[in-house]
């Protein structure tokens, strides 16, 4: 029982990692429509460059963190100026595809600019267990991992805060309920598009100096974010608290399916375990946890 | 004045039924199957066959296989490799386990595993659209690469889980040059593209289209969406499956189930958007187009002194910067292109 | 107007039929019958619930009460593909062409219940397959001599003006060679001109082919005119229900409806 909730509780906390990249998804797809498949080469890239940006200019981590948002927030202006606004109006499709192909130009970019070995990164968070719980319980839970989950709740209510409370949160939720009409109250639109872009690169940094810091800053990082995927399916691509427990339930669930029942099949599912999950949940309630059914019109 | 449908008056819609109606396009078809069953077999190299050659055909089959669920029947997938990957194994073990069996019959039961799988991984398509569905079928691109990787059977009990392809005969006739092995491929390639292209003008693909741009009026008009979507599910994969078989069989030899990941997934999606969606010739075209971006990089940055890792990256970059450009500048691919070239052709010499 | 043609029995009847959305309800108890080869119409304001009625006849909308008969068969709720096989067809409010596909096409789609060749058959486009795409191409050509669109054959149906939009649309249905047709505002957005081109075709299909037609239209002058026996639905229910002259004196219909205008 003991080692079933230790199992859990690494679960939950990787879950929050991956409840925060599902939130940089959401973040953009609420605010304009598109569902940006580029936040995993975001992640990568984000991570990717704190690290060279020290090892080429022997800077301290403290510095190349700031360096690096610049650079994700220059990033987000940049790409809502030359992939999105070309592409408005389009179907949901189109910009689907597009963020696909920026996710390909983003992982050449990035390893063509900073080479593509491995590298450490440090966030002098040790990965070890915290004493007071191995002794009281008996329980490994990790340093590292309950730091990073709380860092990512901070972050996901400061979104929340900022989505809810601010001016620009006002915006942004008016442009996602209806763009039109955004537009006609004079808010401009290619503006929050930029914000938004810009605010998913943070979240982006902030998952990929977590996610790299814990298993090496490298190309495989992409396929992390992907498991944001299954998370979104699970939680809805519109609701915050459902990329939060969508996040939990998937971190949760591939740790114990790996743990139970890894052995039986020759270990490994973790890599699909998630989809499937997600797969069939969808076919039982295709609107996702926090959806609200729709009847399609005619 | 080269390229003219004036004059060419249907006097029945039986001339108009026929697969290519413009005499003009019945003669370049027929150019280009001369050229491609007569001319390239007595010229090219050995490089050429295998390395330009064969892959583009048998990606252009994948594409066309890609371009029925996608670009005809809308149901976006990034799970085209998990396919060909179940081709290609299945063919194998048809071969491996039962003894006689004709390679081509192998090449089929291949495909038509991979249509059952195609089934199965198909049925969330009935109940979700869109990005959820495109989320669902990398279920299909892991699960199925896994499922190979991790079952013995599949690979019949290699220590590697790398599968060497058995040597492939045909009424006694080896297949086991580069060329021969183009030719096959070129047979089989031909033949499928042309039920294809049979298909998507025909009630099929008319169904499949309907659901794709407005399925609730499919519905109205009586098309079955089960049946329709899941006969696309099933017959695109069918296609995938082949191609997989013959990327083992006629191009890689020895394969692992890796060799099926998401990266040829993503690839084939290129060659479907650049190509052209919903378009039969568009496969060839963006086929043939991405086959040769990585020969062509290569090529420069040789010449220019670059280091080899650049090329790879390069390459990432080229392929993603083009998706984006064509989907801004033209988003039917280098099909519509083609067209308007033919229409230019058609005006010419009088621009107006 | 309507003397050459002989009314026949009741085909379909509706009754009791309820539908709501979430707390919308768009229908309440709803009952009435369509005679065989008439033209009935429906009006009534803005979302009274005439779509959705239309939408519960074909089977797209599953009403939560009541019962629907059609050719003596009750049915708790139709089946969309049993509607169109037994031979209801359809135009939409918002144009529910396929974009993606020529004018031909769409048309030629009208008729795939009449294919019976199977895929494979088609992808070798021999015997059977070819014979049947030759025959219906026939039957579809019929059609757009009739609705006058030969100039647009092979037109992408997105490239074409709202009004031909219409006018594919209804082609399309045609082409299922229907019993019973139901049209869902064919003629708004139109100018005078091509209502009265819709019009004369509308009445045509009735006369001869015989096609029984359930139509909603706003334009009152064209409803007086055409149509033998009105519904009018006011909020979801149903608030008159006769002949054009009946209806147009009945006080109610006019306190909801036509005194509105
Ligand atoms: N799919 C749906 N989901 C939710 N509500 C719906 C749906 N379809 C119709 N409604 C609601 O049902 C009511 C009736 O709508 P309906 O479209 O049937 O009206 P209508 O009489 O056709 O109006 P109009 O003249 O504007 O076409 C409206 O309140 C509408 O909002
Ligand atoms: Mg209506």
């Amino acid at each position: 029982m003991q080692f079933f909730f230790e199992v859990l509780i690494t679960g939950l906390l990787s879950g929050v990692m991956y409840a925060l990249v599902a939130l940089g998804f959401v973040l953009i797809y609420k605010a304009s429509g598109v569902f940006n498949f580029a936040q995993g080469a975001m992640v990568f890239f984000a991570a990717l460059t704190t690290v060279a940006l020290q090892e080429k200019f022997g800077i301290s981590l403290w510095i190349a963190i700031p360096i690096t948002m610049v650079v994700m927030i220059a990033f987000g202006f940049l790409t809502e100026r030359i992939v999105l606004r070309p592409l408005v109006n389009q179907n949901e499709i189109v910009l689907f595809m597009a963020t696909i192909g920026l996710t390909f130009f983003l992982e050449g970019f990035a390893q063509l600019v900073w080479g593509s070995g491995v590298r450490a990164l440090d966030l002098g968070i040790p990965d070890e267990p915290i004493a007071a719980i191995l002794d009281s319980a008996g329980m490994v839970v990790s340093k590292f991992d309950v730091t990073a989950a709380v860092i990512c709740g901070v972050l996901v209510a400061a979104l929340a805060v900022l989505f809810n409370k601010t001016k620009i949160g006002r915006a942004l939720r008016a442009v996602a309920d209806d763009h039109q009409a955004a537009l006609t109250v004079g808010i401009p639109l290619q503006h929050v598009w930029g914000i938004v872009w810009a605010v998913a690169g943070f979240v982006a940094l902030v998952a990929g100096l977590l996610w790299g810091s814990r298993s090496g800053v490298q190309f495989a990082l992409t396929f992390v974010a992907l498991k944001a995927l299954p998370v979104l399916i699970l939680g809805g691509f519109t609701s915050v608290p459902g990329a939060i427990v969508g996040g939990l339930i998937i971190g949760a669930t591939e740790k114990l399916a790996e743990v139970y029942l890894g052995p039986y099949v020759g270990g490994g599912i973790e890599g699909w375990f998630p989809y499937v999950l997600a797969l069939l949940f969808l076919v039982v309630r295709p609107e996702g946890l926090f959806g609200e059914k729709i009847i399609r019109r005619i | 004045m080269i390229y003219r449908e004036a004059g060419q008056f249907k006097t029945s819609y039986v001339t108009d039924a026929q697969i290519f109606p413009i005499a003009q396009d019945r003669i370049g078809i027929a150019l280009m199957l001369l050229v491609a069953f007569v001319v390239i077999p007595r010229t090219a190299t050995p490089y050429f066959f295998s390395a330009i050659m064969t892959p583009f055909l048998i990606y252009a089959l994948a594409t066309i296989g890609l371009n029925i669920l996608t670009g005809y029947a809308g149901q976006l997938s990034l799970g085209t490799a998990a396919f060909m990957a179940v081709g290609a194994f299945a063919s194998y073990n048809f071969m491996a386990r039962i003894d006689g069996m004709p390679v081509l019959l192998a090449f089929i039961l291949g495909g038509i595993c991979a249509a059952l799988v195609g089934i199965v991984f198909g049925l969330p398509s009935l109940r979700i659209r869109g990005f959820y569905l495109a989320a669902s079928t990398l279920a299909t691109q892991f699960f199925v690469v896994w499922c190979l990787t991790k079952v013995p059977w599949f690979t019949n009990n290699s220590a590697s889980g790398v599968i060497t392809a058995q040597q492939i005969e045909i009424l006694g006739y080896r297949f086991d040059t580069p060329q021969s092995k183009y030719l096959l491929v070129l047979v089989i390639v031909t033949v499928m593209a042309l039920m294809a292209k049979n298909l998507v003008r025909s009630t099929t693909g008319r169904a499949w289209m309907a659901i794709r741009d407005m399925d609730v009026a499919a519905e109205v008009i009586g098309f079955r969406i089960v049946h329709t979507k899941l006969t696309a599910f099933a017959i695109s994969s069918f296609y995938c499956g082949v191609a997989g078989a013959l990327y083992a069989y006629c191009y890689l030899g020895t394969v692992e189930p890796e060799a099926y990941n998401l990266d040829v997934s993503f690839r084939i999606l290129f060659m479907v958007l650049i190509g052209g969606v919903g378009s039969i010739l568009g496969s060839f075209l963006g086929a043939g187009f991405i086959v040769l971006i990585p020969i062509a990089l290569s090529y420069l940055v040789h010449f220019t002194g670059l280091s080899n890792s650049v090329t790879s990256n390069l390459e990432l970059m080229v392929f993603g910067a083009l998706i984006i450009f064509f989907l801004i500048v033209e988003p039917h691919g280098l099909a519509r292109l083609w067209q308007i070239g033919k229409e230019k052709l058609r005006l010419w010499p009088f621009p107006h | 107007m309507s003397t050459a043609r002989r009314i026949g029995d009741v085909i379909l009847k509706v009754d009791h039929i309820s539908l709501s959305f979430g707390g919308v309800k768009a229908l309440t108890d709803i009952s009435f019958d369509v005679r065989e080869h008439e033209i009935r119409a429906i009006i009534g304001p803005n979302g009274a619930g005439k779509s959705s009625m239309l939408n519960v006849i074909n089977g797209v909308y599953t009403p939560q009460q009541g019962s629907i008969t059609f050719r003596g068969r009750e049915r708790r709720d139709m089946d969309t593909y049993e509607a169109a096989a037994h031979g209801i067809a359809r135009t939409f409010q918002n144009i529910a062409l396929f974009s993606g596909m020529s004018v031909l096409d769409n048309i030629m789609t009208g008729r795939n219940l009449k294919i019976k060749s199977n895929f494979l058959e088609q992808a070798i486009w021999f015997g059977r397959a070819r014979r049947e795409e030759i025959e219906n191409r026939r039957v579809v050509e019929e059609i757009i001599d009739f609705l006058q669109l030969q100039h647009v054959r092979k037109t992408p149906v997105a490239r074409l003006p709202y009004g031909i939009k219409k006018r594919v649309e209804l082609a399309r249905a045609l082409a299922a060679e229907p019993s019973m047709l139901l049209l869902d505002e064919p003629m708004a957005g139109m100018n005078v001109e091509e209502k009265q081109d819709m019009c004369r075709f509308v009445l045509d299909t009735n006369d001869q082919f015989g096609t029984t037609i359930v139509l909603i239209e706003h334009d009152m002058g064209v409803v007086m005119d055409i149509s033998d026996r009105v519904v009018v639905l006011d909020y979801g229910k149903k608030i008159g229900d006769g002949t054009p002259e009946q209806v147009r004196s009945d006080p109610e219909v006019i306190k909801a409806y036509l005194g509105a205008h």
